[in-house]
């Protein structure tokens, strides 16, 4: 099997766990994500355990591969910028304001998609027309 | 509280995080929902086929949950269409603009002790709650 095939079945084995992972902790279900983001006698901390569940694996298990290296790559692709800058701010802010109005973020919506309703639909083509706006729009 | 729900939340956690392990592993790469979305849609095509394999991956892990347990993913039927093309559009222009969402930020990011994840992660959950404990008070 060529490298390039190998990298294709190793992603579609992790966005299998990853869409797994959605389902079961209930984030794919919008109606629980805004259940943790509305503070009211209804608040569910539920989504702090996945979030802590998966903050630890991965510190743990990043660690292992730092050490180690990838296989199917050279080198591990990793983020280089490490500046606090307004684009990060600004953006993560935005991205708030689009959680807390539906309760949707990009992989519990894309994982949704399988349920074939409409709502997910709507949110990943808008989604990605903003993401292309901004884009076209910006300089850098 | 409901421990069962407990428990489902932070396997799923676990299950994200092995799968964002997996990746890095594997192919190098930061399990980003947001950011591999932008891949597929963005300038350089290079490197398309395994984020697309991610992709269908997502949607697999979702019908898997599905088929196998019976239950629904997403329970709402009539929330404002409005309300979620809007957050779809914020939601695509601000992850794309703040280089990433809850999976990049919120568990790769953190997992690597990234302080622009830890940053941007605080930032989209504190205006996140923000945003949804406001809406669910108009909106009542």
């Amino acid at each position: 099997m060529s490298e390039s095939l190998k990298k294709i079945f190793a992603a579609l084995l992790s966005g299998t766990i990853f869409g797994l992972g959605i389902a079961v902790s209930g984030l794919a279900n919008p109606d629980k994500v805004l259940q943790f983001l509305t503070l009211s006698s209804a608040w569910s901390p539920a989504l702090l355990f996945t979030m802590a569940a998966g903050i630890l694996v991965t510190l743990i298990g990043y660690k292992w591969v730092l050490h180690r290296g990838p296989v199917l790559e050279q080198e591990l692709q990793l983020p280089t910028n490490t500046t606090l800058d307004r684009k990060l701010l600004v953006g993560a802010a935005i991205f708030g304001i689009g959680w807390g109005l539906a309760g949707f973020c990009p992989g519990p919506a894309i994982v949704g998609l399988s349920s074939g309703m409409t709502e997910p639909f709507a949110f990943v083509a808008a989604a990605i027309i903003g993401s292309q706006i901004q884009r076209v729009t910006s300089s850098s | 509280m409901n421990t069962n729900e407990y428990l489902m939340a932070a396997t799923g956690g676990a299950l994200i995080g092995v799968s964002s392990v997996l990746l890095l592993w594997l192919n190098g790469r930061i399990a980003g929902i947001s950011g591999i979305m932008n891949g597929v849609f963005g300038r350089q095509c290079a490197e398309v086929s395994w984020r697309l394999a991610f992709i269908v991956g997502l949607i697999a892990g979702g019908f898997l949950f599905q088929t196998s347990t019976g239950a629904v993913l997403i329970e709402r039927t009539d929330y404002p269409e409005w309300l979620t093309i809007a957050a779809g559009l914020l939601v695509g222009y601000g992850t794309r603009l703040g280089s990433g969402c809850t999976s990049g930020h919120g568990i790769c990011g953190i997992g690597r002790l990234s302080l622009r994840s830890l940053v941007a992660t605080a930032t989209f959950v504190l205006i996140g709650m923000a945003v949804a404990t406001v809406l669910s008070r108009v909106l009542s």
